[in-house]
């Protein structure tokens, strides 16, 4: 299998915090992998390195054969570094693309802590994040010379949203939604930037176990329908183990083990630092 | 498109012709002197220039404290362009410079010269800017506002702008003749179809794909930027449309004024349309126009008796002497910003359903009181 994603030795440094430490993984296309770890281990931060929120202050990042991230310390950082191969990106040109160009290439998020358009229906939400792909310039817009990209982006739209089993709740104020729908909202709005490889993370946060298990079915179902490649972030194990291919796990910034789920469930370092804990939760 | 969307377009045409007609009517049968026609033309220019602010402030997110520069600048522009080759070869106008512009325009290339020139500006002072917090927008701006209106008092550029002294005799509201003839335009006629032609193409851009995405940034920048949308491009977008419409507007208002002096463009001008803007509701097109007109009625023609010494019939000329007028007027915006916190209309679009319903409420409470 081809492979999508490849992270080579990232390393996120906020001041003396070493978020993620020299973090080396890679996605193939097709696959559903899992990155997981306690609290505060740097998953979140893994994602907005990819995702271009950050910048990683060493590494380098390459989506479907070409490097769209690089970077090594310098100024200030090339003293207080304090992780690894602190010069083995020296000689590139660091590569620092805003997020929407990486949405552009083909990779799109959800988010922790759900971040829809509050004053936007679910209808819009889902339509604004069409706007991305739309084929018009700001003067077809506003004379409505486009009108048939725009008639094509609401049919798509409505589409996604019956998909999703969205549809009843068209008009609604997003943020009025229960909490299960408003991570589906989120997942359809990702969807909609007509991606190759979907991030979500943590989509079943709040979920009682019936959504859970809905949810796993549906990330299933998408990966099919829209033919994704799916790395996720999450803390429900049964899901985890449940539809994953593999499973990263991530501890204290730095990567303890990597391998099938039933690797990882018999990893003694996976069980001491982080399963074991989970379980007495 | 549904019947009840076909329903709704139709209904707002309907008023808007009414609207028009009702101001052809009234030009044909009022004195020309009449306070009312001023009240609508400052209201329709100060509706446009609020809308304006209200695309970059209450539909993008970003906090701009310029207008009265871009409208300094659309109105010199405006001045500028239409004023006869033979006025500015004489002595009337540029008395101690000599006019190096030696050209002159029509009206409507004059209103689109305005617009562009301020929009360039906008486009100047966003690159840098818009590329950081949006705090800096309004640090910028304001800066930008107050630089521009030293500068254009400033000696060395007198040849253009006549320094500190008015310019006067271009083409004002009694000058412009309807297209290709010599016949007057009705003035107030005028100033309104400019203001609602450009007030209609804010409306289209907010309701856009382009305008969706200026919601996205202003409801949460971060998402926005996940789903693919380049901040800065269109924070950069919305910054220049908003400043060429603010330019318009400050070219209509020299027409309206018959002159222009850079030193009226004072920071006081931005606070007011940032107030009309809030009184209105931020978000609300509608409510920008309606607080504009209020806003214009009040100061310009309710509240005049407050200064010159009879008020709704009250004789006191000890109390109602001249400067009483701003403090009731300051009183009354202080009472309406606290009690209306979201503004007139919220973010919502005045509406006849809303209007059905808001009477139907009345008239229940009336009902009850009776009770
Ligand atoms: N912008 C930032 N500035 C400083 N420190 C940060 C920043 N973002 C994250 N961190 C730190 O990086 C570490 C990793 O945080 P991160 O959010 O990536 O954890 P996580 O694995 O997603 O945890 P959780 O399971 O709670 O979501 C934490 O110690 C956090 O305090
Ligand atoms: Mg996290």
């Amino acid at each position: 299998m081809k492979e999508l994603l490849r992270l080579d030795d990232i390393t996120m440094q906020f001041g003396g915090v070493v978020a993620v430490n020299n973090l080396s993984m890679n996605v193939k296309e097709g696959e559903i992998v899992a990155l997981i770890g306690p609290n505060g281990a740097g998953k979140t931060t893994a994602f907005n390195c990819i995702t271009g929120v950050y910048e990683p202050t060493n590494g380098r990042i390459v989506f479907d054969g070409k490097t769209i991230i690089t970077n090594h310390p310098s100024g200030k950082m090339q003293r207080n570094y304090a992780g690894f191969e602190a010069d083995k990106y020296l000689g590139e040109k660091t590569l620092h693309p805003t997020p929407d160009v990486i949405t552009k290439l083909g990779i799109a998020r959800t988010f922790q802590n759900i971040r829809l358009f509050k004053s936007m229906t679910v209808f819009e939400n889902v339509l604004t994040a069409m706007h991305v792909r739309a084929k018009e310039n700001v003067f077809s817009a506003v004379f409505r010379l486009s009108w048939k990209e725009e008639r094509r982006m609401e049919a798509e739209t409505e589409k996604l949203l019956s998909e999703q089993g969205l549809l009843s709740h068209r008009d609604e104020i997003a943020t009025s939604l229960p909490y299960g729908l408003q991570r589906r909202l989120e997942i359809a709005r990702a969807l909609a930037t007509k991606p190759r490889l979907l991030l979500l993370d943590e989509p079943a946060a709040g979920m009682n176990p019936q959504e859970t298990q809905e949810l796993s079915l549906f990330i299933k179902e998408i990966k099919e329908r829209y033919d994704l490649t799916v790395l996720m972030i999450e803390h429900h194990m049964d899901l985890v183990m449940g539809i994953s291919d593999r499973i990263y796990v991530l501890d204290f910034g730095s990567l303890i083990a990597e391998g099938t789920p039933e690797e990882i469930q018999s990893n003694q370092r996976v069980i001491d630092a982080y399963l074991g804990v989970a379980e007495d939760v | 498109m549904d019947r009840a969307k076909k329903n709704h377009l139709i209904r707002i045409f309907v008023a808007i012709a009414v609207v028009y007609l009702a101001v052809l009517v009234l030009e044909f049968t009022l004195r020309p002197t009449s306070i009312l026609f001023t009240v609508l033309r400052k209201g329709a220019i100060y509706s446009l220039v609020a809308v304006s602010m209200n695309l970059l402030n209450g539909f993008t997110g970003l906090f701009s404290l310029g207008q009265a520069g871009f409208m300094l600048l659309g109105a010199y522009t405006y001045a500028i362009f239409t004023m006869p080759v033979s006025v500015k070869e004489s002595e009337r106008v540029y008395r101690y410079y000599e006019c190096i512009v030696g050209f002159d325009t029509g009206s409507f290339v004059g209103l689109i010269a305005a617009g562009l020139v301020a929009a360039f500006f906008a486009f100047l002072i966003g690159l840098p800017v818009l590329r950081l917090k949006s705090d800096y927008l309004a640090i910028a701006t304001l800066g930008f506002a107050e630089i521009i209106r030293a500068i254009f008092q400033w000696d060395v550029l007198g040849p253009l702008t006549n320094g500190a002294n008015l310019l006067r005799e271009y083409k004002d509201l009694s000058r412009i003749t309807l297209p290709f003839t010599d016949i007057p335009f009705p003035p107030t006629l005028f100033v309104f179809i400019v203001a609602g032609v450009c007030i209609l193409l804010i409306v289209l851009l907010i309701n856009s794909s382009f305008g969706r995405a200026f919601k996205a940034i202003r409801d949460d920048e971060t998402a926005a930027e996940a789903m693919g949308i380049n901040l800065f491009k269109h924070k950069e977008l919305s910054f220049v449309i908003s400043s060429f419409f603010a330019g318009v507007s400050g070219a209509l208002l020299a027409a309206f004024q018959y002159t222009v002096q850079a030193q009226q463009f004072e920071s006081m001008m931005t606070y007011e349309i940032l107030l009309i803007v809030v009184i209105g509701g931020i978000g609300s097109i509608s409510g920008s126009c309606i607080a504009s007109f209020l806003y214009i009625a009040l100061s310009e023609w309710w509240l005049r008796g407050l200064d010159m010494g009879k008020f709704l019939g009250i004789s006191a000329p000890d109390l109602f002497r001249s400067g009483f007028r701003r403090l009731v007027f300051s009183v009354i915006i202080m009472v309406i910003v606290l009690f209306f916190s979201k503004g007139i209309m919220g973010d919502k679009e005045l509406s006849f359903e809303r209007m059905k319903a808001f009477v139907k409420r009345a008239g229940r409470k009336k009902k009850e009181t009776a009770k």
